[in-house]
């Protein structure tokens, strides 16, 4: 168990590295506290699995210094760096039997054979795989072979951390939930420091208590679920996660207006001058649209209805501009004349996709985030 | 519904037919015709059953010449398998050195047999040849015409000069198949460079090179051309191998019925064995 920190860290895949653009990781600041669970969330290809494979040390970064417990680990192997790494597609042992897979961390590390032995029985039973111990390890299905993955990583009790790079991609759903809560049980147990990388919004508010989410080669937020949700420091986040997406819109902000569409629309809170050529949107959930028949709001067509169940989203559109709307099930939604309205204590403003901090006017103080 | 039965479909078979039978059947069987039968000349033929077979098997130069096959084919397979796989873990897994290793490597393949036969045979002649020269040159008495223990080197010399090639290709082609992945894991799990080979590339090797011994053990067992040419079967019967062997009776002697009859055992010993090699090993990956 340790602290993680990352110090200025960045790494490029090209030898010399000219311009921001060959980066793969932009420069970046990070410290992982010890027992955390986080969650590394962003699309494909957006770093990472470069950042996890720089905490492992299986890749050396172009700039920066990585420590544990404050000890500069920059140079150190990844074999002597005591961490554990699970993969997304399963890396069994094919000729040794599954006790043997188990085992096999502990075995190079010259680990006495009876302590072996129990630790590899209670990983075992953890992961129920109790009853295969001794078949091969290559007769099983893949969702065992990932589940003897994992244990590896698990058997050693004593690492600085456990990173997991999208290790659940490859089971199937039912296996996945239980998985899942199988592992934030394990975290909750045994306090261990778990990075978890995944692509799945949903995979990574599940488990993690706190998320990092990662764009073209940056961190652009980190915070609990809650936090990315109610206020999304990029607009990336917004439109990432959420389902549907937060609704962007380009717009002209001064003071506690905005202009959207040819529309006014008033906000809680006054900003500084905003232009200066950055591109200004407003953004906001669409749990916080609300379709209207009164005379208030702004005026929208109705473009499509998806039913989900316990809600509806509505599509509509304000001019050019599209928006969901996430309304009751029981909504009414007229044919016509119909109008949207903004919880205007939830609109966000950004400029060039950052958030920008808003002076709260009439007295009510700005929360960040929770309401 | 009833089905149409029209038997002239079976006409669309005959040119698989024909070709069967010209490049597989009519030989084959002239030769079991050969193997039965003997022959003063003047195309008369007399029936004489399997006394031809009994001959061979009871033959001690075919045993002999059998001996050494075995031997060869032992010995060449005993240092290309395992020279080829190292040389294949030592080649660059990208990079622009992968072609430039691939073409060295290519190279000794795409030469003509019997000029691979005619290289050596210069390359290591003791008055002339390089090797020959500078062995002798180093205070050797290495002269392959005449020793027959300086013709079997330069014999396996030149097949592993020719034919490790063929390993290293096959070995490769399993290597650059592991996902990194592997040897990411490898690298946490703390596993050792031996641990490597043995629970990671071996495993993963063993299907392409199941392939390659079972290529060289045929294309060993049957080798001709390069023998011939360097060695034409010399000193005395030292390198005669069975192909040799087999052509010195059936074309030196002109004994039709007995080279028909050792061909015929020949193929059959080629058959067994191949067979023989091939379930073992598809039983060795069975049981894993």
């Amino acid at each position: 168990m340790a602290l993680i920190t990352l110090d200025n860290v960045a790494h490029s895949y090209s030898p010399r590295p000219k311009g921001p653009e060959d980066f793969a990781l932009k420069e970046l600041n990070l410290a992982w506290e010890d027992g955390g669970a986080y969650a590394l969330l962003g699309p494909s290809g957006c770093g990472k699995t470069t950042l996890l494979n720089i905490i492992s040390g299986l890749i050396m970064p172009t700039q920066g210094v990585v420590r544990f417990d404050g000890e500069d680990v920059t140079g150190m192997s990844t074999e002597r760096r005591n961490i554990a790494q699970v993969f997304q597609f399963p890396v069994i042992y094919d000729t040794m039997t599954v006790y043997k897979n188990l085992a096999f961390p502990l075995a190079n590390r010259g680990v006495p054979a009876d302590r072996i032995d129990a630790r590899v029985r209670e990983v075992a039973g953890m992961l129920e795989l109790t009853d295969s111990l001794e078949q091969k390890a290559r007769r099983l299905t893949a969702d065992a072979k990932q589940k003897i993955s994992l244990g590896r990583a698990l058997v050693r009790s004593d690492v600085a951390a456990i990173l997991f790079d999208e290790p659940l991609t490859v089971m199937d759903p039912r296996l996945k939930w239980q998985l899942r809560s199988q592992l934030k049980k394990l975290h909750h147990d045994f306090d261990f420091t778990m990075i978890y990388v995944t692509h799945d919004q949903t995979e990574a508010l599940t488990f993690a208590d706190k998320v990092v989410v990662m764009y073209e080669g940056e961190v652009v937020q980190i915070g609990s679920p809650e936090e990315l949700f109610e206020r999304p420091a990029h607009t990336f986040v917004g439109y990432f996660i959420g389902s549907p997406g937060m609704n962007l819109a380009e717009a002209e902000v001064s003071g506690n207006t905005a202009v959207v569409a040819g529309h006014v629309i008033e906000l809680d809170r006054a900003y500084p001058a905003l232009d200066g050529g950055a591109r200004i949107e407003i953004g906001i959930r669409p749990e916080f649209v609300e379709i209207t028949s009164g005379a208030d709001g702004l005026p929208v067509s109705v473009q499509r209805v998806d039913d989900l169940g316990r809600v509806k989203v509505v599509m509509v559109r304000l001019g050019e501009l599209a928006f969901n709307v996430i309304a009751e099930e029981d909504t009414q939604i007229a044919a016509d004349d119909v109008r949207m309205r903004f919880d205007k204590s939830r609109i966000q403003v950004y400029a060039d996709g950052r958030i920008v901090e808003g002076r709260s006017v009439g007295g009510r103080p700005i929360e960040s985030g929770a309401a | 519904m009833d089905k149409t039965w029209n038997n002239r479909a079976w006409f669309l078979v005959l040119p698989v037919l024909a070709l069967v039978a010209f490049n597989a059947i009519i030989p084959l069987m002239t030769v079991v015709n050969y193997s039965v039968q003997e022959t003063f000349g003047s195309n008369v033929f007399f029936f004489e059953g399997v006394k031809w077979f009994q001959e061979v098997l009871r033959s001690e130069r075919f045993h002999a010449a059998l001996g050494r096959q075995l031997a060869f084919t032992s010995i060449i397979l005993l240092i290309e398998i395992p020279l080829g796989v190292a040389i294949a873990l030592t080649m660059p897994r990208k990079g622009p050195m992968v072609a430039v290793c691939l073409v060295l490597m290519a190279l000794p393949l795409l030469i003509p047999w019997n000029v691979v036969g005619a290289i050596w045979n210069i390359f290591a002649l003791p008055g002339i040849g390089l090797l020959g020269r500078l062995l002798n040159g180093l205070g050797m008495d290495y002269n392959y015409t005449r020793h027959p223990f300086d013709a079997w080197v330069t014999l396996i010399l030149m097949d592993v000069w020719h034919w490790t090639s063929l390993v290293v290709l096959l070995a490769y082609a399993g290597l650059i198949a592991i996902p990194d992945a592997y040897y990411q894991a490898a690298r946490i799990d703390g596993a050792s460079r031996w641990a490597v080979f043995r629970y990671i590339q071996l495993p993963k090797m063993q299907r392409v090179l199941t392939i390659a011994i079972l290529l060289r053990f045929m294309d060993s067992f049957m080798i001709y051309t390069e023998p011939s040419v360097l060695t034409g079967g010399g000193p005395g019967n030292a390198t005669t191998l069975l192909s040799i062997d087999l052509v010195k009776v059936a074309l030196g002697q002109f004994d039709l019925g007995p080279a028909a009859a050792m061909s015929i055992i020949y193929f059959l010993i080629v058959l067994l064995l191949s067979w023989i090699f091939y379930t073992a090993m598809v039983a060795q990956e069975e049981r894993r």
